[in-house]
């Protein structure tokens, strides 16, 4: 596993903490790691050169080297410029006043133009558009076909006066592609269609013919939005590429493809920096309904290996029941303890996510556990489950009744030693233990460990965690410095007296309604605890 | 959505704890166990005893033998100044701090700082990755130190010389095609093509098989790709072409595993001599579809043993082509990298990488769209591609 940007840096400026402010070494280590993350999430190596020598001018201002925080500070100065090239002018599709609507596709072979035509022509029909789909890629083999079947998908009816190219493979050109768009926008403007989508093949920069032809399909059609579909996984080609096609085909837009795979994408930064055109959509997955409006911030943070919560988030909702997670929620909110059972729901829930090593992986800050992470066995899961399946309904809802045959029992039923069944108990003991806490509203224990600081968590996306001080407090100070005085001192007054502190009315209580009905009431199973 | 955002969080520090807990305590109890037993006053005496000959190694155990052979070696190639140009190739074989100052001391870097950045540009911009471009500069940097080099040019092929040593032409790079034997059956030959979306899987089948026919091997296509519109008819085209059978569904979306195990059970019962079979494309993170992949090679392990299992890797990936290396060859089993679209403007450079990291190599490569266009690889002119010397 890489380690992130943020993990990278934030051990780049451990050994500075008490200086405080970044000498000019100090700057330099930092634009090395800069510039190492940005390499490695296939940046373009002249762009990488601007943006390193734009970050550090930046750096070397006062905006970052009086900061209390200076990491924090630098990654922030990153992400913004990074923003700013991704998504300096974000726009939507454009119409044409009068007649048909003409989007031109163009690209490498593979860059996903045809799934990318269904993709686009569902999204438009949905919105109310009856848009037509035009076969021009008579190159490949069996092109036509598939944009047939991906238009039958996608319910839209396809323009194929041409079967295309039905052997294999060749370098000659096939039938006339400039003929097929031309009588493809005539088409539609009688059968009423109000936008066309033209699939072209795909072909490389170099290739004078193909590029020359896509020229005059264009110079035929005059497209309103000429969309440029590249891999989000390629590599440094992708700025040679990029310009091959803005000098042949002058695309309006970007489309980024295959997004929903790991590849850090730098590619996008790479596109937008040389070419100057919006990157406008992405596309992130096989199904046809897996195709969104790009977001440059979430881009950022995914060239920088940031972490990325809102893809974590994104992708926990869409695995997660949200009736058993509003359940849970409720359950955890109202102070009763978290049991096996739940346990074992939660569990199940997060396995459909994948790997759960890459999962955590997304959180920000784990860099800590990362050697935690490394060692962490999958199949440990399993284990697991086969143990808590291996109890009573009765004996999940109250791991207490568990004695010493119950646990051979245990033991034997899923293929495991007496001693990991003890494991699991204790720890999970330990675990509910750690919720009960959280609850109380103290956030995140100190028991974590290597929990207590994390970094990279700024802006909104903690909101979750920030939340946690100010139910304590009646505010909170604007100085961080002041703040941070008063969290320490909230702190420590947490743990003298075990009681919850008295919620005022702090900025977070709207914010955190699954956390609001714990205040004041002493929650079932919570006694023991503040007797301590 | 961020209201249940702590709980998400939540939960999977809670799942951290629970589960990756377990090797923690593990190894806790270990290490708490050992305190009362001898171990531990074992250890101490272990660590001494072996920390000894650690640093009287290095100055005179093992470099002795290990100048020796090196003597000739570097004497033969060195007419003038061969005495301080082997003292420096000590110092920095050496690996002490002391060594490197020394060697800085006693070598001068003839080369300028633009030199050198222009180099390792030129293997970054060939998408070889900040990593190992790094290390070959650096590598490059104590060479030309030690042998004393001025000429940026001498330099760079020196540089050329690193790659191909890293590229290793010596590696075997056949595709092993002929019939093998399992349970004193012949059984097919069964070669699984795999690789992410769009890469070029099912064109490199067909042109696979194309090589194979002019060989005069009888070949069978599995068309395993059931997920993407018309990929079946696709590799029907080329197969017919050249009159190979393809096994294929009748529908889409049927078990991949179960079409791969009929082309490799009906390449059995016909006797041919190679099976090949095409995969749908899957992006390497896809936790189901890389277990679909398993299941593949599984089923068709049992039918007859996978002689070959093809990454194909598009020459304009870049860093990301590691990773997809590093999951499909733990999922599949990768043997040999098909290299395609190297006709264009990207260079490849990432196999570099690929092979430096598991050692695959890269079998052949596809230059272009024609039927014909599948070559095999060739070091020298794969690293001159990728120093731009063309």
């Amino acid at each position: 596993m890489f380690t992130s940007l943020s993990d990278r840096l934030t051990s780049t400026f451990k050994n500075l903490r008490s200086k405080g402010r970044l000498s000019e070494a100090d700057i330099d280590a930092t634009i090395r790691e800069i510039r190492r993350a940005l390499l490695d999430a296939d940046v373009a190596v002249p762009v990488v050169r601007d943006f390193t020598a734009s970050v550090r001018e930046r750096c070397l201002s006062a905006e970052v080297s009086g900061a209390l925080n200076p990491a924090q500070q630098v990654v922030k100065v990153v992400n913004d410029e990074l923003v700013s090239i991704l998504g300096g002018e974000t726009r939507t599709l454009r119409f044409a006043k009068q007649g048909p609507t003409v989007i031109m596709l163009a690209g490498l072979q593979g860059a996903g133009k045809t799934t990318l035509a269904g993709k686009l022509a569902l999204d438009l029909r949905t919105k109310g558009h009856t848009p037509l789909l035009v076969a021009a890629d008579l190159q490949r083999p069996n092109a036509v076909t598939q944009l047939g079947v991906v238009a039958e998908r996608a319910g839209v009816p396809v323009f194929a006066p041409h079967p295309g190219n039905q052997g294999a493979e060749t370098d000659d050109v096939v039938g006339d592609p400039v003929a097929v768009a031309r009588e493809g926008v005539a088409a539609a403007a009688t059968r009423e269609h109000d936008v066309v989508i033209i699939d072209t093949a795909g072909r490389l920069g170099i290739d004078a013919l193909l590029m020359q032809q896509a020229a005059d399909i264009r110079a035929a059609v005059d497209p309103d939005e000429v969309l440029f579909v590249i891999d989000a996984m390629i590599g440094q080609d992708a700025v040679n590429t990029a310009q091959a096609f803005l000098d042949g085909v002058d695309f309006t837009g970007v489309v980024l493809s295959k997004l929903d795979g790991d590849a850090r994408g730098g590619a996008a930064l790479s596109v937008a920096r040389v070419t100057g055109r919006p990157i406008m959509f992405a596309s992130t997955g096989e199904k046809l309904t897996d195709f969104e409006v790009f977001h440059p911030d979430r881009m950022a943070s995914r060239i920088l290996d940031m972490g990325d919560v809102l893809s974590l988030i994104e992708q926990a909702e869409r695995a997660f029941d949200a009736a058993e997670a509003e359940k849970m929620a409720a359950k955890v909110a109202s102070g009763q303890d978290f049991t096996l059972a739940d346990f074992l729901v939660q569990m199940q829930q997060m396995k459909k996510m994948g790997s759960m090593k890459k999962m955590l992986g997304m959180l920000p800050g784990m860099g800590q556990m990362r050697e935690a992470l490394d060692n962490f066995d999958e199949r440990e899961v399993d284990r697991i489950e086969a143990i808590i399946r291996s109890m009573t309904p009765a004996e999940r809802e109250n791991p207490r009744i568990i004695n010493g045959s119950r646990r051979a029992r245990i033991a034997k039923g899923s293929g495991v030693r007496t001693t990991d069944v003890n494991q699991l108990l204790e720890r999970f003991a330990g675990a509910q233990k750690m919720m009960r806490q959280m609850n109380k509203g103290g956030g995140m224990p100190g028991g974590m460990p290597g929990m207590g600081n994390l970094p990279g968590m700024g802006g909104k996306k903690s909101r979750g965690r920030t939340q946690a001080p100010p139910q304590r407090k009646k505010g909170k100070s604007g100085n961080p410095a002041k703040r941070a005085a008063e969290e320490r001192a909230a702190a420590a007054r947490a743990a003298g007296e075990s009681a919850p502190a008295p919620r005022g009315s702090s900025f977070g209580a709207t914010q955190a309604p699954p956390s609001a009905p714990a205040d004041l009431e002493i929650p079932p199973g919570l006694e023991k605890f503040l007797g301590r | 959505m961020t209201d249940s955002l702590w709980l998400w969080i939540l939960l999977a520090v809670v799942l951290v704890v629970v589960i990756g807990g377990t090797g923690l305590v593990v190894s806790g109890r270990r290490r708490r166990g050992d305190v009362p037993g001898s171990p531990t006053v074992d250890a101490p005496t272990d660590a001494s005893t072996d920390v000894r000959p650690a640093p009287t190694a290095p100055t005179t155990g093992p470099t002795p033998p290990a100048q020796e052979p090196a003597e000739p070696a570097l004497d033969v190639p060195e007419p003038v100044g061969g005495r301080l140009a082997r003292l420096r190739g000590r110092l920095a074989r050496s690996g002490s701090p002391f060594g490197a100052r020394l060697l800085q001391v006693l070598s001068r870097d003839h080369l300028s700082e633009d030199d050198w950045d222009e180099l390792e540009e030129t293997l970054l911009l060939a998408d070889v990755g900040a990593g190992p471009a790094g290390e070959l500069i650096d590598a490059l940097r104590t060479r030309v130190r030690v042998e004393g080099v001025k000429d940026p040019t001498a330099v760079r092929a020196m540089l050329r010389e690193e790659l191909v040593r890293l590229v290793d032409p010596t590696l075997d790079r056949t595709l092993a095609t002929t019939r093998t034997v399992r349970d004193d059956v012949e059984v097919p030959a069964v070669v699984l093509v795999v690789g992410v979306n769009g890469t070029g899987k099912t064109t490199t089948v067909g042109k696979l098989a194309r090589v194979l026919v002019a060989e005069e091997r009888s070949v069978v296509l599995g068309a395993a790709d059931t997920f993407r519109a018309a990929a079946a008819d696709q590799l029907q085209t080329w197969g017919s072409r050249v009159g190979v059978p393809t096994v294929r569904s009748d529908k889409d979306g049927a078990d991949p595993a179960a079409v791969a195990f009929d082309a490799v059970r009906r390449g059995r019962e016909d006797a041919v001599d190679v099976v090949l079979v095409d995969t749908a494309g899957r992006l390497q993170n896809k936790a189901g579809l890389m277990d679909e992949l398993g299941k593949i090679r599984r089923v068709i392990t049992k039918e007859a043993p996978l002689s070959e299992v093809l990454l194909v890797l598009d020459a304009t990936t870049g860093q990301n082509g590691l990773n997809q290396a590093r999951v499909f060859g733990e999922v599949a089993g990768v043997t040999g990298i098909v290299l395609t679209k190297l006709d264009g403007t990207a260079r490849g450079g990432i196999v570099v990488a690929v092979q430096r990291e598991l050692g695959v190599p890269v079998k052949l490569v596809g230059l272009g769209e024609g039927p014909d266009d599948l070559a095999p690889f060739d070091v020298e002119s794969f690293v001159d591609g990728l120093l731009g010397d063309d």
